[in-house]
Formats: C-alpha cells, sequence, structure tokens
C-alpha cells in the first residue's frame, strides 16, 4: 500500500512540473504586449517602456520562468500585471464562489440524476423510461448559453424571481445563495442528464448480473434487491463520472459566469487573457491542474482503499 | 418552494425600492484594473473616479467646455508662458488631509517626471517650472506658449492627488477631493462609492452609487430589463435601443463621444502610399451605409478627423462623397484599372466587425478585394499598431482632439506630412482662440485633401436608464461618469 501511495505521489509530482512547462510555454507564445494595453493607443513610448521595465516584461523567457515556478514552490503566485494585486489574493475571492457554485450544481445534478436514472432502469421500457431517456437526450443536446439566457428572460425578467446575475458577496448568505441557485441550475442541467443516463446503464447491467437472482431467490423484493444490491454496485461508474464533472464544473463554468456576471475563476481567466495578464493565466490554470490532478490522486487511493483486488495488482 | 422565492423577492424588491431615491446602480462593461487614472490609459477607469473621485485644476463641463475644478480662477500672463492658478480654499482631501498648492506642484511634478509612467504624459510635456508661492496658489511655466493648456489639465490623467500618499495603495484605495469617497471594490464585480459629506463644493444629491460590470452585451439588457441595474450610460447593444425606446420604464440617452471611427490606412503601404489609391477609397465608402448598417443609425458623418460638436469643426464629408465610379476611374488613373488586394483587420468592438463587413463589399464593387481578418486586442496592438502589417483597419479614437497624432509619421498611420507637422508646431504656441480656430480648420482641410484615413463617422454614446434618473451626462467629452448631480426624479 505504502509502495503503492509513493508511487501515485512521484506520478503526481511529474504530471505538475511538466504541467507548468507546458502551460509556460502555451500562453508565452500569444502575442501582445500587456504594457502597451494597459497604456492604451495613445501613449507615449516611453511611458510604455518604463511600465514594462516596472513589470519585468524585459527578462528572458527562462528568467521569468524560474521566477515564476520558484514563486509558486514558495505559495508566491506573483502579482498581476493589470490589477497590481497579490494573485493568489485576486483567486481566493472568486474561489469563494466558484467553489460553493460548482458544489451546489453538483448537488442538484445529483438530486435529479439519481431518482430519475433509478426509476428508468426500475421501469426498463415503460412510459417513464422514455420521458426520462428522451428528456436527457435534450439536456445533452441544449446548448447552457441557450438555456441561460431562456431562464433569464422568463424568471428574471419577467417574473423578477431572481436578479439577472451578479453576484452580492457571502455577507449575507441567503441573497447569495439566491444568486447561485439560476446558474447553478443551468451548469446542473445537462451534468444530471449525463448523469442519469449513466446511472441508467449501470444499473440495468448490474441488473442482469447473476446475483441479482440469487439475491430475488433469497427472498427479496425487486425493490429490495434493488436497493440493497444493484445499487451499491452500480454506483462505482457514477461516481467516477461525478468526481470528472466536479472538475469540469469549478474550470468549465466560463460561458455561465459571462452570461450571469458572476465573478468566478472562469470570468477570471477570461479578462486576463484578453488582456494579456500572463501571471495570472499562468497561475490560475496551474492551480486548476492541480486540483485535478490532486483530485484524481485522491480518487486512486479511494479506489485502492475500497477495493482491495486495485490494492494486490498494484503490488 | 415557490412561495418562498416569491416572498424573499419581494421583501428584496421592497428593501431596495426604500433605497432607491438616494443611490444608484450603473452598468459599465469594462471593469477598471485599478482606480488610479494618473497611471493607465483604461477609460474605465476615468469612467468611476473622474470628477465623482478626484478633480483636477480644470474640469470638462457636459458640453465638453472647459470649467474651474480645484483652481477657482487663474491668470495668464501676457506671453502666454505663465499660468498662476487660484485655488479654492478649504480643500479636503477624503482622508482628512487638506489639499495645498504643494500637492499641486507634486502631483504636476510627478506625471512629467522621467520614469513617469502617465499613459498622457504629453499632456505635460511643456512644462518648464511649477511652483507653490502660498498655500493657494500655483505657478506654472511653460516652455512655449500653449494655447490647450488647460484642456490638457482638465484630462483624469492630470488629477491632483495627495502629496506623499502611497501610490500603490491609491491603485486600491483612491484618496481624491471629489464629491464622492470610494468605499469598495468587489473585484470582477462591482465599485461602491459613497457621498462625501465634508465636500468644498456643491454636494452630491445622490447618497451613493454602484458601478456594476457586465461584459456581455445581452446580459446587459437583460440586467437593465430586470431592473438590477440603474443605468447603463454607454450601452454596449444599440440593436436594442429601439425596445428601451418604446418602454416608458426607460428613457434612452443619446449624445455624442470624441471617438472619430475611421477606416485607418498604411500610408507606407503599397499601394495604399498613392494619394490617389486613398482618394478612391475614400469615394468607395458610403457613410450612411455603414452608420445605419452597423451601428442601428447611430453616429455623425466626418469628413476629417474631428468632432462635429466642437466649435471649430467644419463639414467636410463633401469632399469625399460616395461614388463608386469616380471612385474606379481614379483607381484606373492611379494605375489599378482591375483594383488590387490588401488587409482589413479588424479589432473586436461591434462598430469595427458590423462596419467591416459593409465596407468590405463597398471596396470590392469598386474592384478592391480584402482580406478580412478578426483580431483581438491583443494581437491587433502586435500586427497592426507596432508591426504596421496591415492595410487597412477600423479603430474608434475616443481621446478628445487628438488630431496632434498625425503630426508623429511612426504613429500607425504611418503619415508623414512636413506640412501637417508644422501647423501642429503652430497650433500649439498659438494662444489667440481665433487663430486657434483657423488653425484647427486648415489642419481638417488637410486631412481630408491628403485622404489620410477613410473617415467614417463620429461615435454616438448610446446610453440607457432608467426613466426616473435624471443629471446624467448626456456627451461625453471625455471618458466620464459624472454623478455629482444626478437625482431620482419624485
Amino acid at each position: 500500500m505504502l509502495i503503492y501511495i509513493l508511487k501515485r505521489l512521484l506520478s503526481l509530482g511529474l504530471s505538475l512540473v511538466a504541467a507548468s512547462v507546458v502551460i509556460f510555454l502555451a500562453i508565452e507564445v500569444m502575442p501582445g504586449d500587456a504594457a502597451q494595453i494597459m497604456l492604451g493607443i495613445n501613449a507615449s513610448p516611453d511611458a510604455v517602456e518604463a511600465l514594462r521595465q516596472e513589470l519585468g516584461l524585459n527578462l528572458s523567457i527562462y528568467a521569468r520562468y524560474l521566477s515564476w515556478v520558484g514563486g509558486l514552490l514558495s505559495g508566491d503566485f506573483g502579482v498581476s500585471y493589470t490589477y497590481r494585486v497579490p494573485v493568489t489574493e485576486m483567486i481566493g475571492d472568486r474561489v469563494w464562489l466558484s467553489f460553493p457554485m460548482a458544489i451546489y450544481a453538483l448537488v442538484l445534478s445529483t438530486l435529479i440524476a439519481f431518482p430519475i436514472g433509478i426509476i428508468a432502469a426500475a421501469k426498463r421500457g415503460s412510459w417513464a423510461d422514455w420521458l426520462v431517456m428522451g428528456g436527457t437526450q435534450l439536456g445533452v443536446a441544449i446548448p447552457n448559453f441557450w438555456f441561460a439566457m431562456l431562464a433569464v428572460q422568463l424568471l428574471a425578467i419577467k417574473y423578477h424571481w431572481f436578479s439577472a446575475g451578479g453576484f452580492p458577496g457571502w455577507e449575507n448568505p441567503f441573497l447569495a445563495i439566491r444568486a447561485l441557485t439560476l446558474p447553478a441550475f443551468v451548469l446542473a442541467l445537462p451534468q444530471a442528464s449525463i448523469l442519469a443516463r449513466v446511472m441508467r446503464s449501470s444499473l440495468l447491467d448490474t441488473l442482469s448480473e447473476d446475483f441479482m437472482r440469487t439475491a430475488r431467490a433469497k427472498g427479496n423484493t425487486r425493490r429490495q434487491a434493488l436497493v440493497k444490491h444493484a445499487l451499491r454496485n452500480a454506483m462505482i461508474p457514477v461516481l467516477t463520472i461525478l468526481g470528472l464533472q466536479f472538475s469540469f464544473l469549478l474550470a468549465g463554468a466560463i460561458i455561465v459566469e459571462k452570461i450571469f456576471f458572476l465573478p468566478g475563476i472562469g470570468s477570471l481567466i477570461f479578462t486576463a487573457i484578453s488582456q494579456r495578464d500572463l501571471i495570472v493565466v499562468e497561475s490560475v490554470v496551474m492551480l486548476l491542474v492541480f486540483a485535478v490532478i490532486l483530485v484524481t490522486f485522491v480518487v486512486d487511493i479511494t479506489y485502492a482503499v475500497v477495493d482491495p483486488r486495485l490494492r494486490r495488482k498494484a503490488r | 418552494m415557490k412561495t418562498i422565492l416569491t416572498g424573499v423577492s419581494a421583501l428584496a424588491l421592497t428593501a431596495s425600492m426604500a433605497f432607491a431615491q438616494s443611490t444608484i446602480t450603473i452598468g459599465d462593461q469594462l471593469e477598471p484594473p485599478y482606480l488610479d487614472p494618473t497611471a493607465g490609459a483604461a477609460g474605465a477607469i476615468d469612467n468611476v473616479v473622474y470628477a465623482n473621485i478626484y478633480e483636477g485644476l480644470t474640469r470638462f463641463a457636459s458640453d465638453g467646455s472647459i470649467i474651474p475644478g480645484l483652481a477657482a480662477s487663474w491668470d495668464i500672463s501676457d506671453d502666454g508662458l505663465t499660468y498662476t492658478f487660484h485655488l479654492h480654499d478649504g480643500v479636503k482631501f477624503h482622508d482628512g488631509s487638506d489639499m495645498t498648492a504643494s500637492d499641486v506642484v507634486w502631483s504636476l511634478n510627478r506625471a512629467r517626471a522621467e520614469d513617469s509612467t502617465n499613459a498622457q504624459k504629453g499632456l505635460f510635456a511643456g512644462i518648464a517650472d511649477v511652483s507653490a508661492p502660498d498655500d493657494t496658489t500655483v505657478v506654472v511655466t511653460l516652455d512655449a506658449p500653449n494655447g490647450g493648456f488647460l484642456f490638457n489639465m482638465a484630462w483624469g490623467d492630470a488629477v491632483i492627488l495627495n502629496e506623499g500618499d502611497d501610490i500603490e495603495a491609491l491603485k486600491t484605495h483612491p484618496n481624491g477631493t471629489g464629491a464622492f469617497m470610494f468605499e469598495n471594490w468587489v473585484q470582477g464585480d462591482s465599485i461602491t462609492i459613497t457621498r462625501n459629506d465634508n465636500y468644498w463644493g456643491t454636494p452630491a444629491k445622490l447618497e451613493g452609487a454602484t458601478f456594476k460590470y457586465i461584459s456581455d452585451p445581452t446580459a446587459a439588457f437583460a440586467a437593465m430589463m430586470a431592473g438590477d441595474v440603474d443605468a447603463f450610460p454607454v450601452f454596449p447593444a444599440p440593436e436594442n435601443l429601439p425596445q428601451f425606446d418604446a418602454d416608458p420604464r426607460f428613457n434612452v440617452i443619446i449624445g455624442s463621444t470624441e471617438g472619430e471611427t475611421i477606416l485607418s490606412t498604411n500610408n507606407a503601404m503599397p499601394p495604399l502610399d498613392n494619394p490617389k489609391v486613398r482618394e478612391a477609397v475614400s469615394h468607395a465608402i458610403d457613410r450612411n451605409a455603414i452608420i445605419d448598417g452597423a451601428m442601428f443609425g447611430y453616429g455623425t458623418p466626418i469628413g476629417s478627423h474631428f468632432a462635429p460638436h466642437h466649435p471649430a469643426y467644419i463639414d467636410l464629408t463633401g469632399e469625399s462623397a460616395y461614388d463608386p465610379d469616380l471612385a474606379r476611374s481614379l483607381l484606373a488613373e492611379a494605375g489599378f484599372p482591375d483594383g488590387f488586394t490588401t488587409t482589413l483587420k479588424l479589432p473586436p468592438p461591434a462598430y469595427a466587425r458590423r462596419g467591416g463587413e459593409i465596407i468590405a463589399a463597398q471596396l470590392r464593387a469598386v474592384g478592391i478585394e480584402t482580406e478580412v481578418t478578426n483580431l483581438e486586442w491583443a494581437d491587433w496592438l502586435e500586427q497592426v499598431f507596432h508591426g504596421g502589417d496591415y492595410g487597412f483597419t477600423i479603430v474608434s479614437h475616443t481621446e478628445p482632439m487628438d488630431f496632434g497624432i498625425y503630426a508623429n509619421p511612426d504613429y500607425y498611420f504611418h503619415y508623414d506630412s512636413p506640412e501637417y507637422q508644422a501647423l501642429m508646431e503652430k497650433l500649439t504656441a498659438e494662444t489667440d482662440p481665433a487663430v486657434r480656430t483657423e488653425l484647427m480648420q486648415d489642419a481638417q482641410r488637410m486631412l481630408a485633401a491628403d485622404d489620410v484615413n477613410g473617415f467614417l463617422f463620429e461615435l454616438a454614446k448610446t446610453g440607457v436608464a432608467n426613466a426616473k434618473v435624471m443629471g446624467l451626462w448626456e456627451n461625453a467629452p471625455t471618458q466620464a461618469t459624472d454623478l455629482t448631480a444626478v437625482y431620482w426624479a419624485e
């Protein structure tokens, strides 16, 4: 077990180093000059040059890479070119929106997907199954920016149940949650559709297993067998998808954040890219990579803890 | 669930109505990177702080005229070299310290220093010396007479800061003398300001204001319609304006800006270096079709690089009237009977992307083929502005009275005319208003005659506001959202 963990840790470290090189190179080749963008097209060339000097943009690419990685190792993510505040501070504020929103969406998606996925599997071929299959097909197909705009039109402009966007901050948790409800729901819908379909097919696979017949033979009712035996075994692929979805929700909400003008991680990356605030882009992307690698690492370890077969294989 | 939600929103609604009479929420597309107008060109900075938080010696009024700011009055010596400013008494910065002549000396010296990163350093270029004989008097000596000096001092880049303030701290916590004080900034979302009750001048009517940042035009429309935002002084989607206009809850405010929108032409790139070819281009363009098609009718045609609402403006659109047949024959005369191919590189704003398609079609009609490329601003700066790798591009030049850029042969138009450069030198040295007007008109004629660029239209300021919001600026003589006179009608 210890060797297994050490091996995973080594691969985690190597992935991070590789990621840092790729991210840095990919982002540094983008054309554009942060200093000129900040000062505009009527700025005098020597003011632009002075600013470039001040921001350290004149250093060589190696020097910039080393200072960036060195900073990351000591927990210093650098200072934003455009905003002139530490990147850690900027991320700190945004994470408090993106992280709760991702969790919220995940909870919503689970709450929707589990029951309908189970019903569809249990009543395979019935009208309920058809409804779920058709509905989730639609849920996957509808682009979420379009659905978001539709939701705003109806629920914010017509009925005023929600505001059209924006985030009031966590001073009043009730208002904060209300502001996140619509975006979280929009994010959750396609995820829930995928999850429900995975749930259904995984459950159907399990239902045809031999041990299910045994369970029925022991005298369990259909419902008991489903809940006690089938569900537990069907959960593994569902949980894997759930894990993947969380990483996606954390980083992939850019468009939804734009539509609801929410100050989250996604919109931070978006603005930073257009302003060529490269240090912010690099650090945030690195952080997200780190989060995803870490989640994968934790999942790997959990698999081994939960499933003894994996543990043995790893040795 | 539904009843709970409606209950909550009803509560929130009454709460916001109770405050509605004294605060306002302003929508804007771009969030400022920081709040020091002396350290960056971002118009978004001035949209928050100009006139509200920071003030200069002079300031712009909404009609574009220059009125006294922190300086109550001034005397100009007969040779035009010495300006003596008499400051208002008892002006205090928001942190409570007194604003004195030494703060003015410090601010101006900082802006013109060697290592200054002031984006408009040129505004201070002619200053030889700044001194403070006493606490309320500032004497500025110039190298040469400069008729635009008081105008220069009105810019957001020339506001007065508190001597000795930590410049880095000012980026997030501005400390000015204005009628509003900075309160809070939720980065990525909004900036809040409150009324300064110790203001030296006429106090603001509003108790406070929130600037909310919504970059997406569709989201901006939704926010206005849902009542989340009370006013959007520069509304990003002109196509939605008729809908607001028809709705009694809203006022559509159309004014002028300082944005000369032009088909910038690379005067150094063959065949565009040929004046005949540029003349042909000018006649190939139908300005009204562009204004109607790209700007939904909002915009004023211009025939040179000059704002139509300025007193010295002359209408030169007739010099380059739409005449495709003339354009074709001019091209033939220049040696291109079958036309030619060049590039048209478009930055992100809607005027450029939409206008670009129309212009490409109009040019094609006379035989000029354009390869259209859409660029982000960062790429645009790299390729077009610095690299000079372009034939045409479309940009709105939004700085007020910025025709001086044509005197710089290295500027991205690459227009190198010794006559124009001499004319600009003469204009700077001239202080007699009547002669200045004449010189500015000569400049307009010269730019039109040389067909330096395709002069398209003056960008309109298209704003939307709640019908009860009064006192917003109609025009935009500089980038600003002056809230000092704004109030809610009963």
